[in-house]
């Protein structure tokens, strides 16, 4: 699984980072989504699907080998 | 089913609507009956508002993601075509210039000023206020006469509290931003009431931002004065528009949801015992009743900017657009048996009870934890807590903006 994300379009809502912490977090000034993990683990992918799907902004892309 | 005058083109919709809107509800837990069918056989439906006009309904989750995500259906209320779904309500969101009613660009310049604010690290670290006001809310319930209006005793102080500790408004103004929330949000205010009670709003706001002028505090106006407005990053009249906008969608939204929710698990004692027994289960409950519940039940309003094909349904420039927020969220192409109340539902997190697209509540996470704590606190210290009425003697907000229970008497 390969991630990535759109900043422009994000809008600070923080669902990704409720949902997947360990591959999202916002911006210290702005609230503004930060990919920490490009390539998460088996056991986090789940979780990272979830956090594209609920993202408001469309902002997050998940590409599945 | 409805009137039909041929005149021509059957796309110069010459039909007179049947529907008006808003719908009346007849369960008081459920949306108006009338949406599972418009779902399942016309999904986008003319209705008829107060002003004669003839917007779009659409009930349908696919449909409302997509309309909510396209920024070219414009959240600007003076928009030609904009609905109005109330006349008191249309004076108070014409006058609403803060970003919450912009399109971009300008909308996202000035909501990234405040994000930081509300990011879910920031709200984590405001736990610990959060249930020293949760806590204190129960101290005074349990010391207190019984039986005893939740609404007033916790359910409405709770939210105004937050807010109002983090925009740095002092707690004694309480009673005066109550009574204009109640007159802003009101369908049945009449427009002269509304815009004096946001001229009253705007002068205090004004005063209290020359107050963190003169002496800034560790609060959000006071940053805002400090990075935005001192720069020369936005006026004073922007200022006064974002802080009233944080101060009222963080009290009646919070404040109704805490009271319905409440009183939802009061009507589903197994979930919650679930929920007593089982802490870890609170986050998704919280989930749940969200997407129940769906305070926002005058939908989302947008009007379109150009002709937009939406999932095979064409949206003409100019025409406005209901997305009926309580149908998507009881949508059975998504949330099975949908009007059941399941705490460990897995779909639940898809809720749009928080709008969707770039509009998406920005207080989100804040109220999540708010409703967390108080569903934890709550039940733990007043574990009989019970309702002291037959719920058939209860109140709703049928005619408010945002729904709820308009008193919520309990005992214990």
């Amino acid at each position: 699984m390969h991630v990535t994300i759109e900043q422009n379009r994000c809008i600070g809502a923080g669902q990704c980072v409720l949902n997947a912490p360990e591959v999202f977090d916002q911006r210290e000034d702005d609230g503004i989504v930060e990919l920490l993990d490009e390539t998460p683990a088996e056991d986090l992918h789940k979780d990272t699907r979830l956090a594209a799907r609920l993202c408001p902004a469309d902002a997050i892309f998940v590409h599945e080998k | 089913m409805s009137e039909t005058v041929t005149d021509g083109c059957p796309w110069e919709q010459a039909e007179k609507p049947e529907l008006t809107y808003p719908m009346a509800r007849t369960c008081p837990f459920d949306p108006p009956p009338e949406y599972a069918r418009l779902r399942s056989e016309a999904p986008f439906t003319r209705v008829r508002l107060w002003d004669g006009t003839q917007p779009w309904l659409l009930t349908r989750y696919d449909d409302m993601r997509v309309v909510l995500s396209n920024p070219d259906f414009s959240a600007e209320p003076n928009r030609e075509g904009y609905p109005h779904v109330f006349e008191g309500r249309m004076v108070a969101d014409k006058a609403d210039q803060s970003f919450l009613r912009l399109d971009n660009p300008e909308h996202d310049r000035l909501r990234r000023m405040v994000t930081a604010e509300f990011t879910v690290k920031r709200v984590q670290a405001l736990r610990p206020q959060i249930q020293q006001i949760v806590d204190r809310l129960t101290d005074n319930l349990l010391a207190g006469p019984r039986p005893v209006d939740f609404v007033e005793h916790f359910s409405s102080p709770l939210p105004t509290e937050v807010i109002t500790q983090l925009l740095g408004i002092p707690f004694s103004d309480h009673d005066f931003f109550h009574r204009a929330t109640q007159i802003q949000f009101g369908s049945k205010s009449d427009p002269a009431e509304v815009r004096t009670s946001l001229a009253e709003l705007f002068e205090y706001l004004d005063e209290l931002i020359s107050r963190k002028e003169r002496e800034p505090e560790d609060d959000i106006v006071s940053r805002l004065v400090a990075s935005q407005l001192q720069p020369g990053h936005v006026t004073r009249q922007q200022l006064i528009n974002i802080t009233r906008l944080l101060l009222s969608a963080g009290h009646q939204t919070t404040q109704n949801m805490t009271a319905l929710g409440v009183l939802t698990l009061l009507q589903n004692p197994d979930q919650l015992k679930a929920i007593q027994e089982d802490h870890s289960l609170i986050r998704g409950a919280v989930e749940e009743l969200l997407r129940y519940s769906s305070i926002l039940h005058t939908g989302a309003r947008r009007v379109a900017l150009r002709d937009i094909d939406v999932n095979g349904h064409l949206v003409k420039k100019g025409e406005g657009v209901i997305c009926a927020i309580p149908s998507a969220n009881r949508d059975e192409s998504l949330f099975p048996n949908p009007d059941v109340v399941d705490i460990r539902r897995d779909t639940a997190a898809a809720h749009v009870a928080f709008g969707y697209g770039m509009h998406q509540c920005l207080g989100q996470v804040l109220a999540r934890t708010e409703l967390q704590i108080v569903f934890a606190t709550l039940f733990d210290r007043i574990p009989d807590l019970r309702l002291a009425v037959p719920v058939e003697q209860l109140n709703f907000r049928h005619d408010m903006f945002v729904y709820g229970v308009h008193e919520l008497p309990v005992t214990w």
